[in-house]
């Protein structure tokens, strides 16, 4: 026993370093990916390799387009949820009036941004990483390569700049669907009408509010895209490999979103 | 293929060493490939010639050694000149790696599309001869998947042409393909060298289709070159490994008592 210890002493603290130097590499590879992106976008043209619009598009279709409608009935609920739980809180101090401030302050800084991006990483992440994990397995990306193709060029570039339109696009959609959420049980409940409540909103909301948000959700969109890639472009061992790599990809998403909401919460607020 | 001395020398290999992780993959591979001529990696599995033509495509780096393709080092040229020479090197690879999500015709028009500035129409056009060439005419609008084995790799080899390049690498053009059609592939890897007089490099453990494509074969065992030479010279080579290989013995298994020992202990 007393031989052991050192030598479980040591392996831990190997495992340490090993795992820091594995975190230290991901967070320079993303980070390369990243640069590299935005080289292909700005340089890629002058270079006659132009990161294809058709691409970006295609993928705005599938990242922003296709998630209108569960992002609006999301909003929608979350919008609903925000009232009941308002209204519910603020009848304790007698000034349920007072709903509107807290529905629009929360909806536009907090709750839309944030279930655009959970939603987006659930959606889009997952199929980004998928998608190139499975052309890393079948060699399509080793393909891409011999034949001059840049694969960041070709398929990161478009993904986040897909990710960075779109998601604050959505985010702008989910605003507009909470705030109608709000309003519509606030009606029901509290008798306020549309007009009154959307006058009252417009009141409280300062541009301020929603670029915060929109601020937010430029962010999401780059650690969506790049935690999406990254962990297509290091996936090994098959289809088993790519599975276990869309599920990391998803937890780590949505974990960084959380982070990097409350972060940002903070230093705005102050 | 006597004249093939004199020819140009297209690839060079010096002295390549190269590591998996901290395994020794390549042991100092030394190669030459000349102009026009087909020339088969041969080897068993893990014999290293898969690796060998990693670094022949530029996908890795090596440990030492340098790898010198129409003239240029490949590890030493800037990522513009290499993607020059990229234009110049067509794969075909082992499965195919066809993008699924797009038509044959598709990926056959890929490197065209983002290499040169042709109209679609002549696009299309350069992209069914290809096809025909491989005897894939009429199948552009289908998808990857609804190809079978053999098409898929023939698709492939239309699509590593396409840019008419003076180089082709082939990965195991019969792995997982039957008797015939693996023949009619063969025969098609002839005709394309006749047709466009390119280089050929083939990687394949197959021998009966070695023999009937090569000018040249390397043989390579555990990472070293055992021979590199004709058909005929290779049959007749008296190297007892080479031997194995051409009569598919199975490897003698060496005991070390000790090192035996050691392994189960641990």
């Amino acid at each position: 026993m007393t031989e052991s210890r050192p030598g479980a002493v040591m392996s831990f603290v190997t495992g340490v370093g090993r795992r820091t130097l594995a975190s230290v590499e991901e967070l320079g590879y993303t980070a390369s990916l990243l640069a590299e992106s935005f080289y292909w976008l700005f340089v890629g043209p002058s270079l006659r390799q132009p990161v294809r619009h058709s691409a970006v598009f295609a993928q705005m279709m599938e990242i922003g387009v296709r998630a209108v409608v569960i992002v609006a009935v999301l909003a929608f609920t979350v919008g609903l949820m925000l009232a009941i739980q308002g209204i519910a809180t603020l009848r304790t101090f007698g000034a349920e009036s007072q709903v509107v401030l807290g529905i629009a302050l929360s909806v536009t800084r907090e709750f839309a941004p944030l279930i655009t991006g959970v939603l987006v990483a659930g959606r889009s992440g997952s199929a980004l990483t998928a998608r190139i994990g499975t052309m890393q397995v079948s060699q399509e990306v080793d393909a891409l390569r011999v034949m001059g193709i840049n694969p960041v060029r070709y398929l990161v570039a478009p993904a986040l700049l897909g990710m960075l339109v779109m998601v604050p696009a959505l985010t702008l959609l989910a605003d507009l669907l909470g705030l109608l959420g709000g309003a519509i049980y606030s009606r029901l409940e509290l008798g306020i009408g549309l007009s009154a409540y959307v006058d009252q909103t417009i009141d409280v909301l300062t541009v301020d509010d929603i670029r915060q948000g929109l601020l937010k959700s430029a962010v999401f969109a780059l650690i969506i895209a790049l935690i999406g890639v990254a962990n297509g472009f290091t996936v090994r061992g098959g289809a088993e490999g790519v599975g276990r790599a869309t599920t990391r990809s998803v937890v780590l998403s949505i974990s960084y979103i959380l982070v990097a909401d409350m972060l940002f919460t903070y230093f705005l607020n102050r | 293929m006597a004249e093939s001395a004199a020819r140009p020398t297209v690839m060079e290999v010096q002295d390549l060493v190269t590591h998996y992780g901290t395994r020794l993959v390549l042991k100092g591979v030394s190669l030459d490939i000349r102009q026009g001529e087909i020339m088969v990696i041969m080897g068993g599995s893990g014999s290293g010639k898969s690796t060998l033509l990693w670094h022949l495509l530029g996908l890795r780096r090596p440990t030492r050694g340098r790898v010198r393709v129409l003239g240029k080092d490949i590890n030493r040229i800037g990522a513009r000149e290499m993607q020059e020479l990229r234009k110049q090197m067509g794969v075909s690879f082992q499965g195919g790696a066809l993008f699924t999500s797009m038509t044959v015709g598709e990926n056959v028009a890929l490197p065209l599309r983002e290499h040169t500035r042709l109209d679609e129409s002549t696009i299309r056009i350069m992209c069914r001869l290809k096809l025909e060439v491989v005897n894939l005419g009429g199948f552009e609008h289908l998808m990857p998947s609804q190809l079978s084995g053999g098409m898929v790799k023939r698709a492939a080899l239309a699509r590593a042409v396409v840019m008419d390049p003076p180089l082709l690498f082939f990965d195991e053009p019969s792995a997982g393909l039957d008797p015939v059609v693996s023949v009619e592939l063969d025969e098609l890897i002839l005709r394309l060298r006749k047709a466009m007089n390119m280089t050929i490099v083939v990687v394949t453990h197959e021998l009966e289709s070695a023999f009937k494509i090569a000018d040249r074969i390397t043989v390579l065992d555990q990472g070293e070159v055992l021979l590199v030479d004709t058909v005929e010279r290779v049959r007749r080579s008296d190297n007892t490994r080479v031997q194995d290989l051409l009569n598919r013995r199975p490897r003698p298994v060496e005991m070390d008592a000790d090192e035996y020992l050691r392994r189960l202990t641990g």
